[in-house]
C-alpha cells in the first residue's frame, strides 16, 4: 500500500498567527481550533460541575448560595452542550470528513472559519453573565418561562449568546452537508462512505432543522420579556407549556445531534481493532436515519408530568420506546462486528468498548423514563441526571476520547503514550461510574435535581458520587497531558497507524499534510472502510 | 453528483469572517445593554450593524471578484447552491415555529382556557366567563380591545403584489438565460419596485393597526402571533428587496452570464421562499 498519495507535496502553511489561525480556510486548522476550544470549554464546564458536586458532598448548605448553585447547573449544561460536546464533534467533522471522502477541504472554507470564530465571542458573552448583577441565568438550561423571564440583566446576554451559537451551528451544518454531497471523490458512492460521514450527514440535517426552532423559542422569550407579547402568558391567551413543546422539539433531536456522530466514531473504531469489516453496514445507515426521523416525534417524553391529555402521554411513550429498536440494531451490530474478530485493546478500543456497555446502560434508563407511570416518579429526580450523564458522558464524551486517541497519530504524526492512555481509560471508567451510578439510586429514592441541599438519607450516595466526580475531573488532566506530549513528540506514526485500519484517511501521511487530496484520489475497494460489498 | 476534473478552488484566508464576528458581538452586546435600559449602548449596536454591513460588502465583493476572474468551477457553484438551499430550509424551520405557535394557541390553548378538556374546573375557577373565540387577547384582555385587519383589503393587494413579483423575477431569469441584458435589468427593477410597494403597504397597515385599530404587539396572543409572523416576514421582504436591488445593479454591470449566475438564482430562490411564506400568512393569519 503506498503510504502517501502526495509525496511531492509541500505544505503552504500561511505565515504568522493571524494568517494561520484567525483567517484560516484550512479544514485541519479549523478542526484543531474547534477541538482546542471544546477542550477548554470542557474544563470550564467541568469546574462548574466540581462546584456542584462540592456543594452536594454533604447535606446542608456549605459552600455556595442557592442562587449561585442554580447558576452553576444552568451554565454547566449550556457550556457542556453547546461549548464542549457539539464543537468537539464539529472539530472531528472538519478534520476527518474531507480526509474520509477524498476532498481537498470543506465545501465552503470561509464560512467554515466564520462558524468557528463566532463561538469564542458567543461564549465570552455567555460566561460573562456570571459576573453581572444578579448573576448568570439560573432557571436551568431548558430556559422554561416564566422562571427564566425573571432572570436579571444577564437574561438578554444569554439569549443573544444562544442566538450566536445557533448561527454558528447552522453554518457549520450547511458546510458539512455541502461537503458530503458535493465533494466526494469519484467512486466514493453514498453507500461506501464511512459511517462517521453518514452519521454526520444525518446530524447536520438535524442541526439545520432544529437550531432555528431553538432560535424561534428564544426569540419569543425575548419579545415576552421586552416587547409586551404574551406567547407564554396564559392571561394573554398564551401558554407556558407551549414553550416546553417548542424547546423539546429542538431538545430531543439535539440529544441525537450529540450522540449520532459518537455512533459514527465508534463504528469506525470497532472494525479496526476487531480486524473485521463493520457488521451490517447498510443497516447501520438505515438505523441512524430512522433514529433521526424518530427523534422528531418523541419530544414530549420530557413533559409527561406537565398535564398533557392521556392520548398524548400514550403516544409519546410508545414513540419513544420505538427508538430502542434502531438503537438496539446498532448495539447488536457493534457486538457482531467483534464476534470472532482478532481483537486487540488499544486505548481507542477500550473507550469504544466502554462506550458500548455504558451507553447501553443509559439507553436502558432512558427506556425506564419513557414509561409514563414510572416517569411520574422519576421525572426531575437524580435518576434523570444519571440517565443523561450515562448517554452524554460515557456516551458522547467517551466517543470523543476514543476518537481522539484513534486519530491523534494521524493528526500529530506521533503515537501517544499507550500505557498512560490505558491508565486514563481505566481511571475514567471507574470514577465515572462511581460518579453517576449512585445517582440512579438517589433518583429512585426521590432526590430532586437542581436543588443545592437534600435530606440526610441521601448523604452516603451523594458523597460517593462527589468523590467519583472529583476523581473523574482530575483524571481528565491526564488526557491533556497525553495529548500535549503526543503533539510535542513520541514514536513516529506510520500512515496506516493501526494494523486493521481501513479508509482513505489512512492513505495519507502522518501527520496529514496541510493540503490533502487536491486532486481527487482514485478509489479502489482496498481503500474504503465500509460498504455493502465488503 | 458531478465531479469536474479540474481542482476545486480552496480559497485563501480572509479577515472578513473575524470582522463579521466582531460586528456580531458589538451588535449583540449593544442590543443587550440597550434593552437593559442603557441608552448609550445603541451606539454600540449601530457600530455592530455598520461593521456587519462593511463585512458583507467586503466578503461578497471578494467573492464576486474571484468569480469574475473565473476561479470557480462548476463544483464550487454546486456548493454555493447547496449552501443557499439549506439556508432557506433553516429559514423555513424558523417560520415553522411561529406558525406552529399560531396553530397551537388557536387549536389547543384557546379551548383549554375556555374550560374544555381535563382542566375544565381550572377554566371555570380562574377565568369563568372567558369567551375563547379567535381573535383573542386572553382572559385578562391584555392590551385592551382591538380590531383586526380584514383579509380582503390591503392584505389581498399585497398578496397580488408578491405573486406578481414572483412572475417578474421569473421573467428576469428568462431574459438572463436569453442573454437579454436590458430585459433582465427592467424585470429586476420591476421586482424591486413591487417589493418596495409591498413594504409600503405593510408599513401603512402597521401604522393603521397601532394608531386606529388598537392592535399592537401587546394585544395578547393575537397581537403577539400577528406581529411576530408578519413582522419577521416583513423583515425578510426587506432583506430580499435589498438583495434584489444589489442583483439589479450587478445585472446592469453585466456580472451575469447565461451559465454563471449563482447570485441571481440564490436571490430568486430566497424571494420565492418569502413569497410562499406570505401565502401561508395570508391564509392562516388573515383569512382563517
Ligand atoms: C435509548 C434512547 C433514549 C430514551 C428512551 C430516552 C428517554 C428519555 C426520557 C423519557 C427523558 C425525560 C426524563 C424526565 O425528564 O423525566 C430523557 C431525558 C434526557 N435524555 Fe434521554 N433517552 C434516550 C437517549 C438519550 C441520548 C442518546 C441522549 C444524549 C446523548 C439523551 C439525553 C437526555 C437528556 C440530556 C435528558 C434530560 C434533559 C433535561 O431534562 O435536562 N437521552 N431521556
Ligand atoms: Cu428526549
Amino acid at each position: 500500500m503506498p503510504t502517501t498519495t502526495h509525496e511531492d507535496h509541500h505544505d503552504h502553511k500561511p505565515q504568522g498567527f493571524l494568517n494561520r489561525w484567525v483567517f484560516s480556510t484550512n479544514h485541519k486548522d479549523i478542526g484543531t481550533l474547534y477541538l482546542v476550544f471544546a477542550l477548554l470549554m470542557f474544563f470550564i464546564g467541568g469546574s462548574m460541575a466540581m462546584i456542584i458536586r462540592a456543594e452536594l458532598f454533604m447535606p446542608g448548605m456549605q459552600l455556595v448560595q442557592p442562587e449561585f448553585f442554580n447558576q452553576m447547573t444552568t451554565v454547566h449544561a449550556l457550556v457542556m452542550v453547546f461549548g464542549a460536546v457539539m464543537p468537539a464533534f464539529v472539530g472531528f467533522a472538519n478534520w476527518m470528513i474531507p480526509l474520509m471522502i477524498g476532498a481537498p477541504d470543506m465545501a465552503l472554507p470561509r464560512m467554515n472559519n466564520w462558524s468557528f470564530w463566532i463561538l469564542p465571542f458567543a461564549f465570552s458573552m455567555l460566561v460573562s453573565t456570571l459576573f453581572m448583577d444578579g448573576g448568570a441565568p439560573a432557571g436551568g438550561w431548558t430556559l422554561y418561562p416564566p422562571l427564566v423571564l425573571q432572570t436579571g440583566s444577564s437574561f438578554i446576554f444569554a439569549m443573544f449568546a444562544i442566538h450566536m451559537l445557533g448561527i454558528s451551528s447552522i453554518m457549520g451544518a450547511i458546510n458539512v452537508i455541502a461537503t458530503i454531497l458535493n465533494m466526494r471523490a469519484p467512486g466514493m458512492t453514498l453507500l461506501r462512505m464511512p459511517l462517521f460521514v453518514w452519521t454526520w450527514l444525518i446530524t447536520a440535517f438535524l442541526l439545520i432543522a432544529v437550531m432555528p426552532v431553538l432560535a424561534g423559542a428564544v426569540t419569543m422569550l425575548i419579545t415576552d420579556r421586552f416587547f409586551l407579547t404574551s406567547f407564554f402568558n396564559a392571561a394573554g391567551g398564551g401558554d407556558p407549556v407551549l414553550f416546553q413543546h417548542i424547546f423539546w422539539f429542538f431538545g430531543h433531536p439535539e440529544v441525537y445531534i450529540m450522540i449520532l456522530p459518537a455512533f459514527g466514531i465508534i463504528s469506525e473504531i470497532i472494525p479496526t481493532f476487531a480486524r473485521k469489516p463493520l457488521f451490517g453496514y447498510t443497516s447501520m445507515v438505515y438505523a441512524s436515519a430512522s433514529i433521526a426521523f424518530l427523534s422528531f416525534i418523541v419530544w414530549a417524553h420530557h413533559m409527561f408530568t406537565v398535564g398533557m391529555p392521556l392520548g398524548g402521554e400514550i403516544y409519546f411513550m410508545l414513540a419513544t420506546m420505538m427508538i430502542s429498536i434502531p438503537t438496539g440494531v446498532k448495539v447488536f451490530n457493534w457486538i457482531s462486528t467483534m464476534w470472532r474478530g482478532s481483537m486487540t485493546f488499544e486505548t481507542p478500543m477500550l473507550f469504544a468498548l466502554g462506550f458500548v456497555v455504558l451507553f447501553t446502560i443509559g439507553g436502558f434508563s432512558g427506556l425506564m423514563l419513557a414509561i409514563v407511570p414510572a416517569d411520574f416518579q422519576y421525572h426531575d429526580t437524580y435518576f434523570v441526571v444519571a440517565h443523561f450523564h450515562y448517554v452524554l458522558v460515557t456516551g458522547s464524551v467517551f466517543a470523543l476520547m476514543a476518537g481522539t486517541y484513534y486519530w491523534l497519530p494521524k493528526w500529530t504524526g506521533h503515537m501517544y503514550n499507550e500505557r498512560l492512555g490505558k491508565w486514563h481509560f481505566w481511571l475514567s471508567v471507574v470514577f465515572v461510574n462511581l460518579l453517576f451510578f449512585p445517582q440512579h439510586y438517589l433518583g429512585l429514592a426521590g432526590m430532586p435535581r437542581r436543588i443545592p441541599d437534600y435530606s440526610p438519607q441521601f448523604a452516603d450516595f451523594n458523597m460517593l458520587s462527589s468523590i467519583g466526580g472529583f476523581a473523574f475531573g482530575l483524571t481528565q488532566f491526564m488526557f491533556v497531558y497525553i495529548v500535549w506530549k503526543c503533539v510535542r513528540g513520541g514514536e513516529t506514526a506510520t500512515s496506516r497507524v493501526w494494523e486493521g485500519a481501513r479508509g482513505l484517511e489512512w492513505t495519507v501521511a502522518s501527520p496529514a499534510p496541510f493540503h490533502t487530496f487536491e486532486t481527487p484520489p482514485d478509489i479502489d475497494d482496498s481503500m474504503v472502510a465500509h460498504g455493502d460489498h465488503l | 453528483m458531478s465531479h469536474s476534473k479540474d481542482a476545486y478552488y480552496v480559497p485563501h484566508g480572509t479577515k472578513w469572517p473575524i470582522v463579521g464576528s466582531i460586528g456580531m458581538l458589538l451588535l449583540m452586546v449593544g442590543a443587550s445593554n440597550w434593552l437593559n435600559g442603557n441608552g448609550n449602548a445603541k451606539y454600540m449596536f449601530y457600530a455592530g450593524l455598520l461593521t456587519l454591513i462593511f463585512m458583507m460588502f467586503g466578503w461578497f465583493g471578494l467573492v464576486i471578484r474571484e468569480s469574475q476572474q473565473g476561479m470557480y468551477n462548476d463544483q464550487v457553484g454546486v456548493s454555493f447552491r447547496m449552501g443557499m438551499v439549506w439556508f432557506i430550509f433553516s429559514e423555513v424551520m424558523f417560520f415553522a415555529v411561529f406558525f406552529g405557535t399560531l396553530f397551537y394557541t388557536r387549536m389547543l390553548v384557546m379551548p383549554w382556557l375556555g374550560g374544555e378538556g381535563a382542566g375544565a374546573a381550572t377554566g371555570e375557577y380562574l377565568w369563568s366567563g372567558f369567551d375563547a373565540v379567535w381573535p383573542n387577547n386572553g382572559p385578562a384582555n391584555i392590551g385592551g380591545d382591538f380590531d383586526i385587519i380584514p383579509a380582503f383589503d390591503v392584505p389581498l393587494l399585497n398578496t397580488l403584489i408578491l405573486l406578481t413579483s414572483g412572475f417578474t423575477i421569473t421573467m428576469a431569469h428568462w431574459a438572463l438565460k436569453k442573454a437579454n441584458q436590458k430585459g433582465l435589468v427592467i424585470w429586476m427593477a420591476l421586482t424591486v419596485l413591487l417589493g418596495c410597494l409591498f413594504l409600503y403597504f405593510q408599513a401603512e397597515e402597521y401604522i393603521h393597526a397601532y394608531t386606529e385599530l388598537g392592535l399592537t404587539m401587546g394585544s395578547g396572543i393575537y397581537g403577539s402571533t400577528f406581529f411576530m409572523l408578519t413582522g419577521f416576514h416583513g423583515f425578510h421582504v426587506t432583506l430580499g428587496t435589498i438583495m434584489l436591488f444589489v442583483i439589479m445593479i450587478r445585472s446592469a454591470k453585466g456580472h451575469f452570464s447565461e451559465e454563471n449566475h449563482f447570485a441571481f438564482e440564490g436571490v430568486a430562490w430566497y424571494w420565492h421562499f418569502v413569497d410562499v411564506v406570505w401565502l401561508g400568512l395570508f391564509v392562516f393569519v388573515y383569512v382563517l
